[in-house]
């Protein structure tokens, strides 16, 4: 057993973590929502310069083939910056469908060209209100052509091409769409998490094909709620530290307020969930291959433990600043808004929770 | 990364697991039916004589010391397979084979070494803890029993509390003070205590859970030769030390979270509780966290595989395990409701989850209180300022 990053994954994690601090600043992210950027699409191009688009994509595929857990390191670190980039939409989510197709040609046209961060993929499957994964999708798919309306779609302005969970036949299916075309229209939609574009897309007979996959729609979305969590870990580090930092600097009552236990040991308790989210997230990473049987229950396990960390260290990190935190000059909200997209983005944690609940109540329990 | 073992870790498991499947069943504790304290000692200690007979006493103790030199992977795979047995593994073996037998190989000389580590790695000694005074739990260096030097000897005087099994211990490890002109931390010095001695009296306490497998020691007049003494004089707080961070590696335990739901759904057979967003959502986040805890536990053992201080890393198994425990066997008889409070004929498994809460309650403070863990987290692992002490570098006499 060894059960730590290798000296190449802690290699991988140090570049992105030095490229993200040279590139990706609090100010350069103020200064992206104040210009009401869709993204940072600077920074979009030196990750694929440095190739880290194209980690977790087959060599076949004009990838490096790098396993999910190389991609956890690079995650935690995009995390831990919150950078306004679609990193887990385009390499983590939207990627793994196309991978999974059963059909090489639509790999050959895409993966490579998403692995060089040419093209820009996005995810579409919630319809507002319906749920972030209808049962019976609004938008249908017939003869080639896609009609109804998905909201919101993040990373939607800026993304080339779309994976579509659509109705078909009376049944759910999977659709690639290319948005530039006219049967597609965007309309930006004013977003929680400002880091994030946001989008309605309206598809109004848009030329689509379906994308039969090898793998399940479930086991696409347990294998990306690991990267998710990987980035709520980087998130949740980011605001500890953050926290500490300030405590540390600020006086009151003659005191560092960082010497109050309230403080340590709320800093404490939030350090130990991350820890563990770490640790949980990373065999879920080794399970993907390691272990599949175990996948399901191991990515719902990091999940929900990736959430409580990261929720708790959002809202405390700005409750230790006190008021400053709650200004657009602090750093407080960039996490304290990502925080909400992470918990909502795949599912409420009552779907993680059932996944662990029909685990334990299999005659047989999984063992390591 | 790589969960599974290597060439060698699986060797050894296959090693361990054949053994095991011939010599452990004999050995393993009734499940229902309640055995003595003393019954449950002997069969500790003759699991402890098998154990050593086969080679997988101390597996990472030094073979200098009679131990296996083996690495800390070795023994974890050895405690995987153990585990699969319900065998006699209590503070009863686990105080000598934790405690005793690391403080005095990393802090004894040659001739203490070779009185008691044969002994105590194959279950010939008993050992217990003389820590705990009335005044001094957390603030454990606040010790107030007194060794005072008497030609070869010292004469010990003062109470101990909280010493588990002491009423079966042949030897006790024992902290007391050499030096109160010093400040607190570095008057101190370490003894090994037999238990047979005059003037040792123990008078176990009724406990909470209805058991007594603590005690109280009183000391008095007490002598211990100087060839009892582990380290030098004003040494007792790097001995503690040692023993204390054995004793939080140890604490974890999984599965847990698998019993409770099992209790649940037995104390409801139609199922209905398990249909309740609440329940699942409690009982799955509680897996979510044994689950992980589990794996932080196995980078732990992969840093100190390597050689590196885990530092305070260890104190989060214990913190988290004692109030996930409390919690969700609190939970679990609240979902269970009136079948929880009283043991009725169609017992669903109330008791065990009596013994889990009530313990509980117990774990939170020993070996490390919550709060006193907390505190080290934040200090050691995050750099935050150490606690203001009123007492800093002021002799304890004058305290």
């Amino acid at each position: 057993m060894n059960f730590e990053l290798s000296e190449e994954q802690i290699f991988i994690a140090e570049q992105v973590r030095g490229l993200l601090s040279d590139n990706s600043s609090f100010d350069r992210l103020r200064m992206l929502i104040d210009e009401n950027a869709e993204w940072d699409e600077r920074l979009w191009r030196q990750l694929a310069e440095l190739g880290f688009l194209s980690a977790a994509i087959p060599e076949e595929y004009g990838g490096m083939g790098l396993t999910d857990l190389d991609l956890g390191v690079v995650s935690i670190e995009i995390g831990r910056a919150n950078a306004a980039i679609p990193f887990f939409n385009a390499i983590s989510f939207a990627a793994s469908f196309i991978l999974a197709a059963d059909n090489d040609e639509v790999k050959q046209n895409w993966l490579p060209k998403i692995a060089s961060g040419e093209t820009v993929a996005t995810v579409a499957i919630g319809e507002g209100s319906r749920g972030w994964r209808p049962t019976s999708p609004g938008v249908r798919f017939r003869s080639g052509k896609l009609n109804g309306r998905k909201w919101p779609v993040f990373d939607g302005g800026i993304a080339d091409i779309a994976i579509v969970l659509v109705a078909c036949e009376e049944a759910s299916a999977l659709a690639l769409v290319q948005l530039d075309q006219p049967g597609v229209e965007r309309r930006k939609l004013e977003g929680f998490d400002q880091l994030r574009s946001a989008y309605e897309l309206d598809f109004i007979d848009a030329k689509a094909e379906l994308l039969a996959c090898s793998a399940t729609f479930d086991q696409i979305i347990d294998k990306a709620v690991i990267q998710l969590a990987f980035e709520s870990v980087g998130a949740a580090e980011a605001c500890i530290h953050m926290a500490k930092d300030y405590a540390m600097d600020r006086s009151i009552f003659g005191r560092p307020l960082a010497s109050y236990q309230a403080i340590k040991h709320r800093l404490a308790d939030i350090l130990v969930q991350t820890e563990f989210a770490r640790s949980s997230a990373y065999y879920a990473a080794w399970a993907v291959s390691g272990a599949p049987e175990e996948l399901s229950s191991a990515a719902a396990s990091c999940q929900l433990t990736a959430l409580s960390a990261f929720e708790s260290a959002a809202r405390e990190n700005l409750q230790v600043h006190g008021g400053i935190g709650y200004t657009f000059e602090a750093n407080c909200h960039f996490y304290y808004r990502r925080e909400r997209m992470n918990a909502a983005l795949l599912g409420p944690r009552s779907y993680w929770a059932d996944k662990i609940i029909s685990q334990l109540a299999s005659p047989k329990v999984a063992k390591v | 990364m790589d969960f599974q073992d290597t060439p060698e870790e699986a060797k050894f498991r296959a090693q361990v697991r054949a053994w095991l499947a011939a010599f452990a069943p004999a050995h393993e504790m009734p499940v229902r039916e309640k055995i003595s304290d003393e019954e449950q000692v002997s069969r500790g200690l003759a699991w402890q004589r098998e154990v050593h007979k086969a080679g997988f006493a101390g597996i990472m103790l030094p073979r200098e010391l009679g131990g296996r030199g083996g690495t800390i992977l070795e023994a974890l795979v050895y405690d995987e397979e153990e585990q699969h047995y319900n065998l006699p593994k209590g503070a009863y073996v686990g105080i000598a084979q934790g405690m005793a037998l690391p403080v005095i190989g990393r802090h004894g000389e040659q001739h203490q070494i070779e009185r008691f580590a044969a002994s105590t790695l194959s279950g010939e000694l008993v050992w217990c803890q003389l820590f705990s005074e009335p005044a001094a739990g957390s603030d454990l260096a606040a010790v107030r029993t007194r060794a005072v030097r008497d030609g070869d000897n010292w004469i010990v005087n003062g109470q101990k509390v909280w010493s588990s099994w002491a009423q079966f211990a042949d030897w006790g490890i024992l902290i007391a003070r050499t030096d109160p002109d010093l400040p607190k931390h570095k008057g101190l010095t370490f003894f090994v205590l037999d238990m047979k001695s005059p003037g040792v009296e123990v008078r176990p306490i009724r406990q909470l859970s209805g058991a007594s497998d603590f005690n109280e020691v009183f000391l008095s007049d007490v002598v211990v030769p100087d060839v009892c003494r582990i380290g030098a004089k004003g040494e007792g707080w790097a001995c503690c030390m040692t023993v204390l961070m054995g004793e939080r590696l140890n604490e974890s335990h999984h599965g847990k979270v698998k019993e409770f739901f099992d209790y649940i759904r037995r104390s409801a057979p139609d199922g209905s509780s398990l249909q309740d967003g609440q329940v699942r959502m409690s009982l799955a986040e509680a897996y979510a966290e044994e689950h992980a805890e589990r794996f932080f536990q196995a980078r732990l053992r992969t840093l100190i595989s390597r050689g590196e201080n885990p530092g305070a890393l260890p104190s989060m198994l214990k913190l988290a395990y004692a109030n996930r425990l409390q919690k969700t066997a609190g939970f679990a008889m609240e979902i269970a409701g009136y079948g929880a409070l009283a043991i009725g004929s169609d017992d669903a498994g109330a008791s065990a989850i009596w013994e889990d809460y009530i313990w509980s309650s117990a774990l939170r403070i020993a070996g490390g209180a919550d709060e006193v863990l907390r505190n080290q987290i934040a200090e050691r692992v995050l750099g935050m300022p150490g606690e203001m002490r009123a007492d800093k570098g002021v002799p304890f006499k004058d305290l």
